[in-house]
């Protein structure tokens, strides 16, 4: 296939799964800016939502205070932030309509469906409760949009490529929520834990829906070293970083076969995913949680990299 | 200007034969269905995505073309002699460019004059002397049509570049299949649905001889601001074939290749939907960055077909066009089967001075403009209008032609205040490839949606219809 469609595959899902993981971001702050701060909050839950999405810099440069009407505002509709639930389904659709022959009827319905949608929404929505309501909306369109993918694709490198962007997404994400909130996930004896804590916890676990998974899996009340250990660990956890590296290995090792040539994506992407498999949360503690998800995070960054080199380009 | 000729109900209010149950039909059904049907349409196509840039309209970059669920029919022994007039025509306008550009028969037999052609800018010089594979220039032609009366058929155009609307015309009949299952179940609708089929054997008989025994063909686009480009994405669906913009074709050793995800594959045919002056930076405007740059050394050397081939402006030219006549007779020695519109050209003294004392009445054209943009419709216009176009004309008689104004037929098309009777046009689409040439029955059907008005182009607020050959 064309290189150029590959890219746009590519970069289309990355953008869908980004939109679904604003969405969920700002769920989980709402509902943590809402715990009573009688419980002794002091942390900007608005603040530490900006620095999830990754776009702290962009955000301080726009506004001068993190808070609940200018982080809505910079996250989800602004067109000035080349990330926000609108910019990511307005690229979204612009590399939707390039590769228009590459997507099925279902997925391209799916898209533009969203998009013309979103021309309707204007500004954003009045109140907290329509608010919520499209945070929800998002996050089932980006469901639409995946399943349609998931079920109607056929299963070739243009698939592939395009899963390749969800699961890229999905590790780059997990991983900035573990980055910004690793001090809270901290082992047993450094930790000092007040009942703001099960709130932060609770709300990490919401920002990759991974709350009701927790208690299935661990079937204890939450700890925080058990959810470091979901969600990078358990391969069972959709979100886990070894979930998503599992699902990298698999489709670039399908490309690789179709392609009769294995290349430096498909041995760095078993490296890491060899890595995470072998890891143990104990041994990760005494080395370092931050320092541990500092190296992932510029592993997965050089695994796009070369995946862009070796395909896309 | 006599009142117009109504494809339905013909001049004296009597339906016709072909639209004989359709009348029946739309006597009968409740107008709301109808109306409740068109919005049907309308949100189908929205979702689809069929949207259209409208140039100069910067707030709405994207807009639906109106699509009207009232179909134009044609009967069996209509379409024949249409079919046969375009299939003449096509040969004629493919023997002329081979003409233009080899020995100039033409231009010595004084048919048509030398200056028309070497002075216009759409003549590529770099074409002259040179062969091009089979010796076909104009593949995809979509030659616009309006009829009068009953009997008589006029080609409007001669579309010979890169004519475009055929997606409306499979789209429009895919909606019509979903919304009037019923109608098509009391007719005998010939099927456009092939054409995708037709346009893939035509690209694959005119290959390269140096190619491989399965040609890779791809649709060349100048990308997704281009008004057409969700034709061009649509096409390119249809016929399986890769949609490739400039900056995927790299061209080494005159030869042409696309960028893959495996590496570089050799490309054999290139449908290319994007103006000669844009195809090569390195021939044509240097500053196009939606080229292909060398592409022009690989097409030359015979590596790969471009269709339409390059330089074939010079017969779609409306200067052009007044000579089609005496170039079909030049030729094939046959008289036209299809009219041309009787036309007045301006740059001849005697035609000037007559379009100059009949303003008021013709309609005037640039020789090189399209889409119904910079005329004048005499009968439309005020006073200061036709004055101010006067001295246009003064300047530069050689920029324009002049027609009557035709009295284009009219069908029955919904609007708000119900059925009503709209001008229409026509434009098939003519496929020449090695082998024959292929003509799927009918067309597109544009139709001005303003009461009175003329001007059927999607531009300028015109819409479509469905358009139904009957099987005899």
């Amino acid at each position: 296939m064309l290189s150029r469609t590959a890219d746009n595959m590519y970069w289309l899902a990355r953008y869908v799964e980004r939109a679904e993981y604003l969405a969920r971001i700002l769920e989980a702050t709402q509902r943590l800016a809402a715990v009573p701060t009688s419980a002794g909050a002091t942390t900007n839950e608005w603040e530490s939502a900006v620095a999830t999405a990754g776009c702290a810099a962009a955000f301080f440069s726009a506004h001068k205070a993190a808070n609940e009407q200018t982080v809505t505002d910079f996250l989800a509709f602004s067109p000035d932030n080349p990330s926000s639930i609108r910019s990511c389904f307005e690229v979204a659709r612009a590399n939707a309509r390039s590769v228009r022959t590459a997507l099925t009827m279902e997925m391209w319905d799916a898209i533009n469906g969203t998009w013309l949608e979103l021309q309707k929404l204007g500004s954003g929505p009045a109140s907290r409760e329509q608010f919520a309501t499209f945070l929800r909306w998002v996050q089932e369109s980006s469901l639409r949009f995946d399943g349609s993918a998931y079920r109607t694709m056929l299963r070739n490198d243009s698939y592939w490529f395009s899963r390749l962007g969800v699961f890229m997404e999905r590790a780059d994400n997990t991983a900035r929520i573990l980055d910004v909130k690793y001090h809270l996930l901290l082992p047993p004896q450094e930790h000092v834990g007040g009942p703001l804590d099960y709130f932060q916890w609770a709300a990490i676990l919401r920002s990759v829906s991974a709350l009701t998974a927790y208690h299935w899996v661990y079937r204890q009340s939450l700890k925080p070293w058990l959810i470091a250990d979901l969600l990078m660990l358990n391969d069972q956890m959709p979100r886990s970083l070894a979930s998503c590296y599992a699902h990298l290995v698999e489709h670039l090792d399908n490309i690789a076969r179709a392609y009769s040539r294995q290349g430096p994506a498909q041995r760095h992407a078993r490296l890491v995913r060899t890595r995470l498999v072998n890891s143990r949360m104990e041994e990760i503690f005494k080395t370092g949680l931050h320092e541990f998800i500092g190296g992932f995070i510029s592993d997965n960054n050089r695994l796009g990299a070369l995946i862009t080199e070796q395909y896309l380009l | 200007m006599s009142a117009a000729f109504d494809e339905m109900n013909g001049k004296d209010g009597l339906t016709r034969a072909a639209y004989r149950e359709l009348a029946g039909w739309l006597g009968k059904v409740p107008p709301d269905t109808l109306q409740q049907r068109r919005r049907e349409a309308e949100l189908l196509f929205r979702r689809i995505g069929i949207t259209f840039a409208v140039y100069g309209e910067a707030e709405s970059t994207e807009r639906l073309i109106p699509f009207d669920v009232v179909p134009r029919i044609l009967a069996a022994n209509e379409w024949e002699t249409v079919k046969r007039g375009l299939e003449q025509r096509t040969k004629a306008i493919n023997l002329y460019i081979k003409d233009i550009y080899g020995k100039r028969e033409v231009l010595r037999a004084g048919i048509v004059p030398e200056d028309l052609v070497f002075q216009n800018p759409v003549f590529r010089p770099e074409m002259n002397g040179q062969r091009v594979p089979h010796d076909i220039y104009v593949f995809i032609a979509g030659i616009d049509i309006v009829r009068v009366d009953a009997d008589t058929f006029y080609v409007l155009e001669d579309n010979t570049r890169t004519p475009s609307g055929v997606s409306y015309m499979l789209e429009n009949r895919e909606i019509m299949l979903r919304l009037f299952p019923d109608l098509f179940a009391r007719h005998r609708v010939a099927p456009v649905e092939n054409y995708p089929d037709e346009l893939l054997a035509t690209l694959r008989s005119v290959a390269p001889v140096s190619a491989a025994a399965e040609p890779t063909i791809v649709l060349l686009t100048p990308g997704i601001y281009n008004s057409a480009y969700y034709e061009h994405s649509f096409l390119a669906d249809k016929l399986g074939i890769e949609l490739v913009e400039g900056r995927d074709l790299i061209v080494k050793g005159e030869v042409v290749y696309m960028r893959t995800t495996e590496g570089l594959k050799r490309v054999d045919v290139i449908y290319r939907r994007i103006d000669d002056d844009f195809l090569d930076p390195l021939s044509f405007r240097p500053d196009s960055a939606l080229g292909v740059p060398g592409i022009m050394s690989a097409y030359l050397a015979g590596n790969v077909t471009l269709t339409n081939a390059v330089g074939t402006g010079v017969a779609d030219d409306k200067a052009v066009y007044s000579y089609m006549p005496e170039i079909v007779k030049f030729y094939l020695g046959e008289e036209p089967i299809l009219k041309n519109v009787p036309t007045w050209r301006c740059r001849e003294v005697e035609h000037l001075s007559y379009v100059l004392d009949n303003l008021s009445e013709l309609v005037v054209k640039e020789v090189h403009g399209s889409g119904g943009y910079g005329m004048l419709i005499g009968p439309k216009a005020d006073k200061l209008a036709i004055e101010a176009f006067r001295e246009k004309l003064k300047r530069d008689p050689r920029g324009f032609i002049a027609q009557p104004t035709l009295a284009l037929s009219t069908v029955p098309t919904l609007v708000d205040e119900g059925l009503a009777p709209r001008h229409v046009d026509l434009r098939p689409f003519v496929l020449t490839g090695r082998d024959r040439i292929r003509i799927v029955p009918g067309g597109l059907t544009r139709v001005a949606l303003k009461s009175g008005s003329l001007v059927v182009n999607s531009s300028q607020g015109g819409g479509t219809k469905d358009t139904w050959v009957l099987d005899s």
